[in-house]
Protein backbone atom coordinates (compact mmCIF):
# COMPACT_ATOMS: atom_id res chain seq x y z
CA UNK A 1 0.00 0.00 0.00
CA UNK A 2 1.27 3.44 -0.89
CA UNK A 3 2.15 5.67 1.99
CA UNK A 4 0.04 8.76 1.62
CA UNK A 5 0.75 10.59 4.83
CA UNK A 6 1.56 14.27 4.47
CA UNK A 7 4.90 13.83 6.13
CA UNK A 8 6.39 11.68 3.38
CA UNK A 9 5.68 14.31 0.75
CA UNK A 10 8.07 16.75 2.39
CA UNK A 11 11.60 15.46 2.26
CA UNK A 12 14.37 17.41 3.86
CA UNK A 13 17.18 17.98 1.44
CA UNK A 14 20.76 19.08 1.89
CA UNK A 15 22.07 21.86 -0.29
CA UNK A 16 25.07 24.13 -0.70
CA UNK A 17 25.11 27.80 -0.02
CA UNK A 18 27.93 30.32 -0.29
CA UNK A 19 28.65 32.56 2.65
CA UNK A 20 31.09 35.16 1.44
CA UNK A 21 33.51 36.21 0.11
CA UNK A 22 31.44 39.41 0.33
CA UNK A 23 29.38 38.56 3.38
CA UNK A 24 29.46 41.23 6.13
CA UNK A 25 29.82 38.65 8.92
CA UNK A 26 32.98 37.12 7.47
CA UNK A 27 34.82 40.43 8.09
CA UNK A 28 36.85 40.25 4.94
CA UNK A 29 37.25 38.06 1.92
CA UNK A 30 36.59 34.67 3.47
CA UNK A 31 34.28 32.29 1.64
CA UNK A 32 32.51 29.57 3.56
CA UNK A 33 30.88 26.72 1.66
CA UNK A 34 27.95 25.72 3.82
CA UNK A 35 26.12 22.44 3.49
CA UNK A 36 22.77 22.99 5.14
CA UNK A 37 19.59 21.12 5.75
CA UNK A 38 16.96 23.80 6.14
CA UNK A 39 18.52 26.07 8.71
CA UNK A 40 20.77 23.42 10.28
CA UNK A 41 24.44 23.41 9.35
CA UNK A 42 25.83 20.04 8.24
CA UNK A 43 29.29 21.15 7.14
CA UNK A 44 31.38 24.32 6.93
CA UNK A 45 34.25 24.35 4.50
CA UNK A 46 36.36 27.51 4.33
CA UNK A 47 37.70 28.53 0.93
CA UNK A 48 40.82 30.62 1.40
CA UNK A 49 43.33 32.52 -0.65
CA UNK A 50 41.39 35.57 -1.84
CA UNK A 51 44.05 37.91 -0.50
CA UNK A 52 47.02 35.58 -0.23
CA UNK A 53 50.18 37.59 -0.94
CA UNK A 54 52.73 34.89 -0.14
CA UNK A 55 54.46 36.96 2.49
CA UNK A 56 56.61 33.94 3.42
CA UNK A 57 58.02 33.80 -0.13
CA UNK A 58 58.62 37.55 -0.19
CA UNK A 59 60.54 37.27 3.07
CA UNK A 60 63.01 34.91 1.41
CA UNK A 61 64.32 37.77 -0.75
CA UNK A 62 63.93 40.66 1.73
CA UNK A 63 66.26 42.00 4.38
CA UNK A 64 65.28 41.63 8.02
CA UNK A 65 64.40 45.32 8.32
CA UNK A 66 62.03 44.96 5.37
CA UNK A 67 60.35 41.86 6.78
CA UNK A 68 59.13 43.87 9.79
CA UNK A 69 57.07 46.02 7.42
CA UNK A 70 55.34 43.02 5.90
CA UNK A 71 54.16 41.65 9.23
CA UNK A 72 51.71 44.39 10.08
CA UNK A 73 49.88 43.55 6.87
CA UNK A 74 49.04 40.15 8.34
CA UNK A 75 46.94 40.72 11.43
CA UNK A 76 46.58 44.48 10.97
CA UNK A 77 44.76 44.87 14.29
CA UNK A 78 47.78 43.51 16.17
CA UNK A 79 50.26 45.33 13.94
CA UNK A 80 52.62 46.40 16.67
CA UNK A 81 52.75 42.96 18.30
CA UNK A 82 53.55 41.34 14.94
CA UNK A 83 56.38 43.82 14.37
CA UNK A 84 57.66 43.11 17.84
CA UNK A 85 57.68 39.35 17.19
CA UNK A 86 60.02 39.62 14.20
CA UNK A 87 62.26 42.11 15.99
CA UNK A 88 62.47 39.86 19.06
CA UNK A 89 63.38 36.90 16.87
CA UNK A 90 66.13 38.83 15.07
CA UNK A 91 67.43 40.23 18.36
CA UNK A 92 67.45 36.74 19.89
CA UNK A 93 69.49 35.46 16.96
CA UNK A 94 71.98 38.33 17.22
CA UNK A 95 72.09 37.95 21.04
CA UNK A 96 71.47 41.67 21.47
CA UNK A 97 70.89 43.22 24.90
CA UNK A 98 67.85 45.45 24.48
CA UNK A 99 67.53 48.55 26.74
CA UNK A 100 64.90 48.38 29.49
CA UNK A 101 63.27 51.52 28.11
CA UNK A 102 62.55 49.76 24.81
CA UNK A 103 61.13 46.70 26.54
CA UNK A 104 58.72 48.76 28.64
CA UNK A 105 57.55 50.92 25.73
CA UNK A 106 57.03 47.84 23.56
CA UNK A 107 54.92 46.20 26.24
CA UNK A 108 52.81 49.33 26.82
CA UNK A 109 52.10 49.78 23.12
CA UNK A 110 51.51 46.04 22.74
CA UNK A 111 48.83 46.08 25.44
CA UNK A 112 47.25 49.26 24.05
CA UNK A 113 47.14 47.49 20.68
CA UNK A 114 45.35 44.57 22.33
CA UNK A 115 42.76 46.93 23.86
CA UNK A 116 42.29 48.66 20.53
CA UNK A 117 41.82 45.33 18.76
CA UNK A 118 39.35 44.11 21.39
CA UNK A 119 37.40 47.41 21.09
CA UNK A 120 36.95 46.82 17.39
CA UNK A 121 36.08 43.17 17.99
CA UNK A 122 33.51 44.13 20.62
CA UNK A 123 31.92 46.63 18.24
CA UNK A 124 31.54 44.19 15.36
CA UNK A 125 30.59 41.33 17.66
CA UNK A 126 27.57 43.31 18.79
CA UNK A 127 26.77 44.29 15.25
CA UNK A 128 26.93 40.68 14.05
CA UNK A 129 24.25 39.68 16.54
CA UNK A 130 22.12 42.71 15.76
CA UNK A 131 23.17 45.46 18.18
CA UNK A 132 24.32 48.33 15.98
CA UNK A 133 25.11 50.75 18.81
CA UNK A 134 28.11 48.72 19.99
CA UNK A 135 29.84 49.41 16.70
CA UNK A 136 29.86 53.15 17.38
CA UNK A 137 30.88 52.75 21.02
CA UNK A 138 33.79 50.45 20.13
CA UNK A 139 35.06 52.69 17.37
CA UNK A 140 34.72 55.80 19.54
CA UNK A 141 37.13 54.43 22.15
CA UNK A 142 39.47 52.85 19.65
CA UNK A 143 39.86 56.23 17.96
CA UNK A 144 41.53 57.64 21.08
CA UNK A 145 44.16 54.91 20.92
CA UNK A 146 44.72 55.42 17.21
CA UNK A 147 45.34 59.10 17.94
CA UNK A 148 47.99 58.16 20.51
CA UNK A 149 49.63 55.78 18.03
CA UNK A 150 49.57 58.45 15.34
CA UNK A 151 51.28 60.95 17.61
CA UNK A 152 53.88 58.34 18.60
CA UNK A 153 54.90 57.00 15.22
CA UNK A 154 52.88 58.72 12.50
CA UNK A 155 50.68 55.78 11.62
CA UNK A 156 47.31 54.75 12.96
CA UNK A 157 47.13 51.13 11.86
CA UNK A 158 50.26 49.73 10.21
CA UNK A 159 52.61 51.16 12.78
CA UNK A 160 56.12 49.92 11.93
CA UNK A 161 57.26 51.37 15.23
CA UNK A 162 59.62 48.51 16.06
CA UNK A 163 62.93 47.94 14.34
CA UNK A 164 65.52 45.27 15.09
CA UNK A 165 67.46 46.80 17.99
CA UNK A 166 64.70 48.94 19.46
CA UNK A 167 62.21 51.53 18.30
CA UNK A 168 62.06 53.77 15.26
CA UNK A 169 61.71 56.96 17.39
CA UNK A 170 61.46 57.82 21.05
CA UNK A 171 57.98 58.33 22.50
CA UNK A 172 56.27 61.70 22.07
CA UNK A 173 56.46 64.05 25.11
CA UNK A 174 52.65 63.84 25.40
CA UNK A 175 52.61 60.05 25.38
CA UNK A 176 52.49 59.37 29.13
CA UNK A 177 49.82 61.94 29.91
CA UNK A 178 47.62 60.90 26.99
CA UNK A 179 47.82 57.22 27.90
CA UNK A 180 46.86 58.07 31.48
CA UNK A 181 43.90 60.08 30.21
CA UNK A 182 42.86 57.10 28.16
CA UNK A 183 43.08 54.73 31.12
CA UNK A 184 40.84 57.00 33.21
CA UNK A 185 38.41 57.32 30.32
CA UNK A 186 38.33 53.64 29.41
CA UNK A 187 37.76 52.47 32.98
CA UNK A 188 34.37 54.15 32.84
CA UNK A 189 33.64 52.64 29.42
CA UNK A 190 34.05 48.90 30.02
CA UNK A 191 31.18 48.94 32.58
CA UNK A 192 29.19 50.72 29.90
CA UNK A 193 29.98 47.87 27.49
CA UNK A 194 28.75 45.44 30.13
CA UNK A 195 25.51 47.35 30.65
CA UNK A 196 24.86 47.53 26.92
CA UNK A 197 25.77 44.03 25.78
CA UNK A 198 27.24 41.68 28.40
CA UNK A 199 24.19 41.79 30.65
CA UNK A 200 21.67 41.82 27.82
CA UNK A 201 19.23 38.89 27.93
CA UNK A 202 18.85 38.68 24.15
CA UNK A 203 22.62 38.56 23.84
CA UNK A 204 22.81 35.74 26.38
CA UNK A 205 20.28 33.74 24.38
CA UNK A 206 22.31 34.21 21.24
CA UNK A 207 25.63 33.20 22.79
CA UNK A 208 25.28 30.88 25.79
CA UNK A 209 25.67 27.22 24.88
CA UNK A 210 26.42 28.12 21.26
CA UNK A 211 29.55 26.87 19.49
CA UNK A 212 30.89 24.81 22.37
CA UNK A 213 34.54 23.78 22.18
CA UNK A 214 36.00 21.33 24.69
CA UNK A 215 39.41 21.81 26.23
CA UNK A 216 40.88 18.67 24.59
CA UNK A 217 39.67 19.73 21.16
CA UNK A 218 40.95 23.27 21.69
CA UNK A 219 44.46 21.91 22.29
CA UNK A 220 44.26 19.43 19.44
CA UNK A 221 43.10 22.12 17.00
CA UNK A 222 45.94 24.37 18.12
CA UNK A 223 43.53 27.00 19.41
CA UNK A 224 45.19 29.87 21.20
CA UNK A 225 44.37 33.26 22.65
CA UNK A 226 40.83 33.95 23.89
CA UNK A 227 39.49 31.00 21.86
CA UNK A 228 41.63 28.54 23.81
CA UNK A 229 41.16 30.32 27.13
CA UNK A 230 37.37 30.36 26.72
CA UNK A 231 37.59 26.56 26.83
CA UNK A 232 39.53 26.48 30.07
CA UNK A 233 42.86 25.94 28.33
CA UNK A 234 45.59 28.02 29.90
CA UNK A 235 47.63 29.09 26.90
CA UNK A 236 48.74 32.69 27.43
CA UNK A 237 52.19 33.07 25.86
CA UNK A 238 52.67 36.16 28.03
CA UNK A 239 52.55 33.88 31.08
CA UNK A 240 54.45 30.84 29.82
CA UNK A 241 57.06 32.49 27.59
CA UNK A 242 57.20 36.12 28.75
CA UNK A 243 58.93 38.58 26.45
CA UNK A 244 59.86 42.28 26.65
CA UNK A 245 58.74 43.67 30.04
CA UNK A 246 55.95 41.17 30.65
CA UNK A 247 57.92 39.30 33.30
CA UNK A 248 57.97 42.48 35.42
CA UNK A 249 54.23 42.97 35.60
CA UNK A 250 51.53 41.27 37.58
CA UNK A 251 48.39 40.22 35.75
CA UNK A 252 45.85 37.42 35.70
CA UNK A 253 45.26 35.15 32.79
CA UNK A 254 41.57 35.42 31.85
CA UNK A 255 40.12 31.92 31.73
CA UNK A 256 36.56 30.62 31.42
CA UNK A 257 35.65 26.96 31.37
CA UNK A 258 32.30 26.88 29.55
CA UNK A 259 33.86 26.82 26.07
CA UNK A 260 30.89 28.50 24.42
CA UNK A 261 30.57 31.77 22.55
CA UNK A 262 29.74 33.71 25.72
CA UNK A 263 32.86 32.35 27.45
CA UNK A 264 35.10 33.56 24.63
CA UNK A 265 33.32 36.90 24.79
CA UNK A 266 33.85 37.19 28.55
CA UNK A 267 37.54 36.32 28.24
CA UNK A 268 38.10 39.27 25.90
CA UNK A 269 36.23 41.68 28.19
CA UNK A 270 38.35 40.47 31.11
CA UNK A 271 41.50 40.85 29.00
CA UNK A 272 40.76 44.53 28.45
CA UNK A 273 40.84 45.04 32.24
CA UNK A 274 44.07 43.06 32.52
CA UNK A 275 45.73 45.02 29.71
CA UNK A 276 44.72 48.28 31.38
CA UNK A 277 46.31 47.02 34.59
CA UNK A 278 49.56 46.12 32.78
CA UNK A 279 49.76 49.55 31.19
CA UNK A 280 49.00 51.22 34.53
CA UNK A 281 51.85 49.34 36.21
CA UNK A 282 54.36 50.43 33.60
CA UNK A 283 53.33 53.89 32.47
CA UNK A 284 54.87 55.74 35.44
CA UNK A 285 58.04 53.68 35.39
CA UNK A 286 59.41 54.02 31.88
CA UNK A 287 63.17 53.85 32.47
CA UNK A 288 65.50 56.44 30.99
CA UNK A 289 67.91 55.31 28.32
CA UNK A 290 68.38 54.67 24.63
CA UNK A 291 65.39 53.91 22.49
CA UNK A 292 67.47 51.98 20.00
CA UNK A 293 70.73 50.10 19.71
CA UNK A 294 72.30 50.66 16.32
CA UNK A 295 72.57 47.57 14.15
CA UNK A 296 74.56 47.07 10.99
CA UNK A 297 72.87 48.35 7.85
CA UNK A 298 72.82 44.79 6.52
CA UNK A 299 71.74 42.33 9.19
CA UNK A 300 73.01 38.78 8.72
CA UNK A 301 71.78 36.21 11.22
CA UNK A 302 74.16 33.42 12.22
CA UNK A 303 73.42 30.02 10.71
CA UNK A 304 70.70 28.31 12.72
CA UNK A 305 67.02 28.15 13.55
CA UNK A 306 65.17 30.68 15.68
CA UNK A 307 61.66 30.62 17.05
CA UNK A 308 59.82 33.45 18.78
CA UNK A 309 56.35 33.16 20.25
CA UNK A 310 54.20 36.15 21.18
CA UNK A 311 50.60 36.65 22.23
CA UNK A 312 48.73 38.84 19.76
CA UNK A 313 45.13 39.94 20.32
CA UNK A 314 44.05 36.76 18.49
CA UNK A 315 46.38 34.24 20.07
CA UNK A 316 49.79 32.77 19.56
CA UNK A 317 51.91 34.11 16.73
CA UNK A 318 55.06 32.14 16.01
CA UNK A 319 57.94 33.45 13.93
CA UNK A 320 60.22 30.67 12.74
CA UNK A 321 63.39 31.71 10.94
CA UNK A 322 65.82 29.30 9.31
CA UNK A 323 68.99 31.20 8.50
CA UNK A 324 71.96 30.08 6.45
CA UNK A 325 73.98 33.17 7.40
CA UNK A 326 72.90 35.43 4.55
CA UNK A 327 71.04 38.76 4.61
CA UNK A 328 67.65 37.08 4.08
CA UNK A 329 66.11 34.09 5.81
CA UNK A 330 66.36 30.76 3.99
CA UNK A 331 62.83 30.02 5.15
CA UNK A 332 60.50 32.03 7.30
CA UNK A 333 57.26 30.62 8.63
CA UNK A 334 54.56 32.60 10.39
CA UNK A 335 52.42 30.43 12.63
CA UNK A 336 49.36 32.62 12.67
CA UNK A 337 46.67 32.32 15.36
CA UNK A 338 43.77 32.92 12.99
CA UNK A 339 44.69 30.01 10.74
CA UNK A 340 44.47 27.46 13.54
CA UNK A 341 41.41 29.10 15.07
CA UNK A 342 39.58 28.97 11.73
CA UNK A 343 40.32 25.26 11.35
CA UNK A 344 38.05 24.44 14.29
CA UNK A 345 35.04 26.36 12.93
CA UNK A 346 33.56 23.31 11.21
CA UNK A 347 33.90 21.30 14.41
CA UNK A 348 31.91 23.74 16.58
CA UNK A 349 29.39 25.05 14.02
CA UNK A 350 27.95 21.74 12.80
CA UNK A 351 24.49 21.09 14.19
CA UNK A 352 23.82 24.76 14.89
CA UNK A 353 21.88 27.29 12.86
CA UNK A 354 23.24 29.86 10.44
CA UNK A 355 22.60 32.62 12.97
CA UNK A 356 24.66 30.70 15.52
CA UNK A 357 27.47 30.39 13.00
CA UNK A 358 27.60 34.18 12.73
CA UNK A 359 27.78 34.55 16.52
CA UNK A 360 30.42 31.82 16.77
CA UNK A 361 32.56 33.34 14.04
CA UNK A 362 32.39 36.71 15.76
CA UNK A 363 34.07 35.28 18.86
CA UNK A 364 36.76 33.51 16.84
CA UNK A 365 37.70 37.09 15.90
CA UNK A 366 39.08 36.22 12.49
CA UNK A 367 41.24 38.66 10.56
CA UNK A 368 41.50 37.29 7.05
CA UNK A 369 44.95 38.64 6.05
CA UNK A 370 46.25 36.83 9.14
CA UNK A 371 44.88 33.56 7.76
CA UNK A 372 45.89 34.15 4.15
CA UNK A 373 49.24 35.80 4.82
CA UNK B 1 58.94 19.28 32.93
CA UNK B 2 61.77 17.21 31.45
CA UNK B 3 64.97 18.80 30.30
CA UNK B 4 66.42 18.11 26.86
CA UNK B 5 68.79 15.44 28.17
CA UNK B 6 65.99 13.45 29.84
CA UNK B 7 63.76 13.81 26.80
CA UNK B 8 66.53 12.56 24.57
CA UNK B 9 67.07 9.53 26.76
CA UNK B 10 63.36 8.73 26.86
CA UNK B 11 62.82 9.03 23.10
CA UNK B 12 66.02 7.15 22.39
CA UNK B 13 64.73 4.22 24.44
CA UNK B 14 61.70 3.95 22.13
CA UNK B 15 63.42 4.54 18.79
CA UNK B 16 67.17 3.92 18.96
CA UNK B 17 67.99 4.99 15.38
CA UNK B 18 67.03 8.65 15.63
CA UNK B 19 69.45 11.52 15.27
CA UNK B 20 69.44 14.23 17.97
CA UNK B 21 71.05 17.66 18.06
CA UNK B 22 70.78 20.96 19.90
CA UNK B 23 73.30 23.16 18.09
CA UNK B 24 71.91 26.23 16.34
CA UNK B 25 68.53 25.90 17.99
CA UNK B 26 66.93 26.52 21.38
CA UNK B 27 65.08 23.17 21.31
CA UNK B 28 65.96 19.51 21.21
CA UNK B 29 65.83 18.50 17.54
CA UNK B 30 65.05 15.03 16.26
CA UNK B 31 65.52 13.74 12.74
CA UNK B 32 63.23 10.85 11.86
CA UNK B 33 62.94 8.71 8.74
CA UNK B 34 59.59 8.94 6.88
CA UNK B 35 58.66 5.32 7.66
CA UNK B 36 59.04 5.88 11.41
CA UNK B 37 57.35 9.29 11.48
CA UNK B 38 53.82 8.26 12.37
CA UNK B 39 54.85 5.78 15.05
CA UNK B 40 57.14 8.33 16.69
CA UNK B 41 54.56 11.10 16.59
CA UNK B 42 51.85 8.92 18.09
CA UNK B 43 54.17 7.84 20.86
CA UNK B 44 55.20 11.43 21.59
CA UNK B 45 51.57 12.45 21.96
CA UNK B 46 50.25 9.43 23.83
CA UNK B 47 53.03 8.57 26.23
CA UNK B 48 52.33 10.14 29.62
CA UNK B 49 55.92 11.14 30.24
CA UNK B 50 56.26 13.13 27.03
CA UNK B 51 52.57 13.98 26.42
CA UNK B 52 53.16 16.38 23.51
CA UNK B 53 49.54 17.34 22.97
CA UNK B 54 50.06 20.75 21.34
CA UNK B 55 51.42 20.95 17.78
CA UNK B 56 52.06 24.68 17.63
CA UNK B 57 53.86 24.92 14.34
CA UNK B 58 54.07 22.77 11.24
CA UNK B 59 56.33 24.13 8.50
CA UNK B 60 57.24 22.77 5.11
CA UNK B 61 60.84 23.35 4.04
CA UNK B 62 62.67 22.92 0.75
CA UNK B 63 66.32 22.09 1.48
CA UNK B 64 67.27 21.86 -2.20
CA UNK B 65 68.13 18.16 -2.34
CA UNK B 66 65.24 17.18 -0.13
CA UNK B 67 61.77 18.32 0.85
CA UNK B 68 60.47 17.97 4.34
CA UNK B 69 58.41 19.11 7.26
CA UNK B 70 59.34 20.48 10.68
CA UNK B 71 56.99 19.91 13.60
CA UNK B 72 57.18 22.05 16.76
CA UNK B 73 55.60 20.23 19.69
CA UNK B 74 54.84 21.31 23.23
CA UNK B 75 53.27 19.56 26.18
CA UNK B 76 50.56 21.57 27.92
CA UNK B 77 50.97 19.44 31.05
CA UNK B 78 54.74 19.42 31.36
CA UNK B 79 55.60 22.54 29.31
CA UNK B 80 58.55 21.00 27.52
CA UNK B 81 59.16 21.27 23.80
CA UNK B 82 60.71 19.27 21.04
CA UNK B 83 61.24 19.75 17.30
CA UNK B 84 60.85 16.86 14.88
CA UNK B 85 62.26 16.99 11.37
CA UNK B 86 61.44 14.63 8.53
CA UNK B 87 62.62 14.79 4.94
CA UNK B 88 62.28 12.88 1.71
CA UNK B 89 64.64 12.78 -1.27
CA UNK B 90 61.86 12.18 -3.76
CA UNK B 91 61.11 15.60 -5.27
CA UNK B 92 58.77 14.32 -7.98
CA UNK B 93 56.33 12.51 -5.74
CA UNK B 94 57.22 13.34 -2.14
CA UNK B 95 54.96 11.48 0.26
CA UNK B 96 54.83 11.54 4.05
CA UNK B 97 52.38 10.18 6.58
CA UNK B 98 49.71 12.56 7.78
CA UNK B 99 49.58 13.30 11.51
CA UNK B 100 46.11 14.85 11.30
CA UNK B 101 44.62 11.90 13.18
CA UNK B 102 46.93 12.69 16.11
CA UNK B 103 46.52 16.49 16.13
CA UNK B 104 43.46 17.96 14.38
CA UNK B 105 45.36 21.17 13.63
CA UNK B 106 47.60 19.24 11.22
CA UNK B 107 44.64 18.96 8.83
CA UNK B 108 44.86 22.59 7.66
CA UNK B 109 48.61 22.91 8.11
CA UNK B 110 49.30 19.84 5.96
CA UNK B 111 46.99 21.18 3.28
CA UNK B 112 49.01 24.38 3.30
CA UNK B 113 52.25 22.42 2.91
CA UNK B 114 50.69 20.36 0.10
CA UNK B 115 49.61 23.57 -1.60
CA UNK B 116 52.99 25.31 -1.48
CA UNK B 117 55.50 22.43 -1.47
CA UNK B 118 53.64 19.62 -3.22
CA UNK B 119 54.21 17.12 -0.43
CA UNK B 120 51.45 14.50 -0.40
CA UNK B 121 50.27 13.34 3.01
CA UNK B 122 48.95 9.81 3.00
CA UNK B 123 45.82 9.12 5.08
CA UNK B 124 44.91 12.80 5.10
CA UNK B 125 41.10 13.17 5.20
CA UNK B 126 40.78 16.00 2.67
CA UNK B 127 44.03 16.67 0.85
CA UNK B 128 43.52 19.38 -1.77
CA UNK B 129 44.76 22.87 -2.50
CA UNK B 130 43.91 25.31 0.27
CA UNK B 131 44.92 28.77 -0.91
CA UNK B 132 45.61 28.32 -4.62
CA UNK B 133 43.16 27.18 -7.28
CA UNK B 134 42.97 23.53 -8.35
CA UNK B 135 44.45 24.29 -11.79
CA UNK B 136 47.52 26.10 -10.43
CA UNK B 137 50.76 24.66 -11.81
CA UNK B 138 53.77 24.14 -9.59
CA UNK B 139 54.41 24.73 -5.90
CA UNK B 140 55.38 28.35 -5.13
CA UNK B 141 57.41 27.94 -1.96
CA UNK B 142 59.81 25.46 -3.55
CA UNK B 143 63.18 27.02 -4.25
CA UNK B 144 63.11 26.06 -7.94
CA UNK B 145 59.68 27.59 -8.60
CA UNK B 146 59.70 30.10 -11.46
CA UNK B 147 57.04 32.67 -12.21
CA UNK B 148 58.49 35.36 -14.46
CA UNK B 149 55.38 37.52 -14.40
CA UNK B 150 54.41 37.70 -10.75
CA UNK B 151 57.69 37.28 -8.89
CA UNK B 152 60.05 40.19 -8.38
CA UNK B 153 63.57 38.96 -7.72
CA UNK B 154 66.30 41.46 -6.97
Amino acid sequence: MEDTTVKSNFKSEEYFINMGPQHPATHGVLRLLLTIDGEIIKKVEPDLGYIHRSIEKMCERDSYQQIVHLTDRMDYLSANINNEAVCLCVEKALEMEIPERVKVIRTIIGELTRISSHCLWWGVMGMDVGALTTFFYGFRDRELLNDIFEETCGARLTMNYNVPGGLMFDIHPNFVSRVKEFITHFKTKIPEYDRLLTDNVIFHKRTKGVGVLSREDAISFGASGPVGRGSGYSCDVRKYHPYSALSQVDFNEAIRTEGDTFARYSVRIQEMWESLSIVEQLIDNIPEGDFRIPTKAVIKLPKGEYFQRVETARGELGVYIISTGTKSPYRLKFRSPGFSNLSLLNHIAVGGKIGDLVATMATLDLVIPDIDR
Amino acid sequence: MMNNEALKELINSWFPELEFWEEGSEFLNIEVAPDQLFALMRRLKEDEQSSFDYLYCLSGVDWGETLGVIYHLESTNHRHSVVVRVQTKDRDQPTLDSVSSIWYTADFHEREVFDFFGITFSNHPNLKRLFLTEEWEGFPLRKDYVDEINMIIK
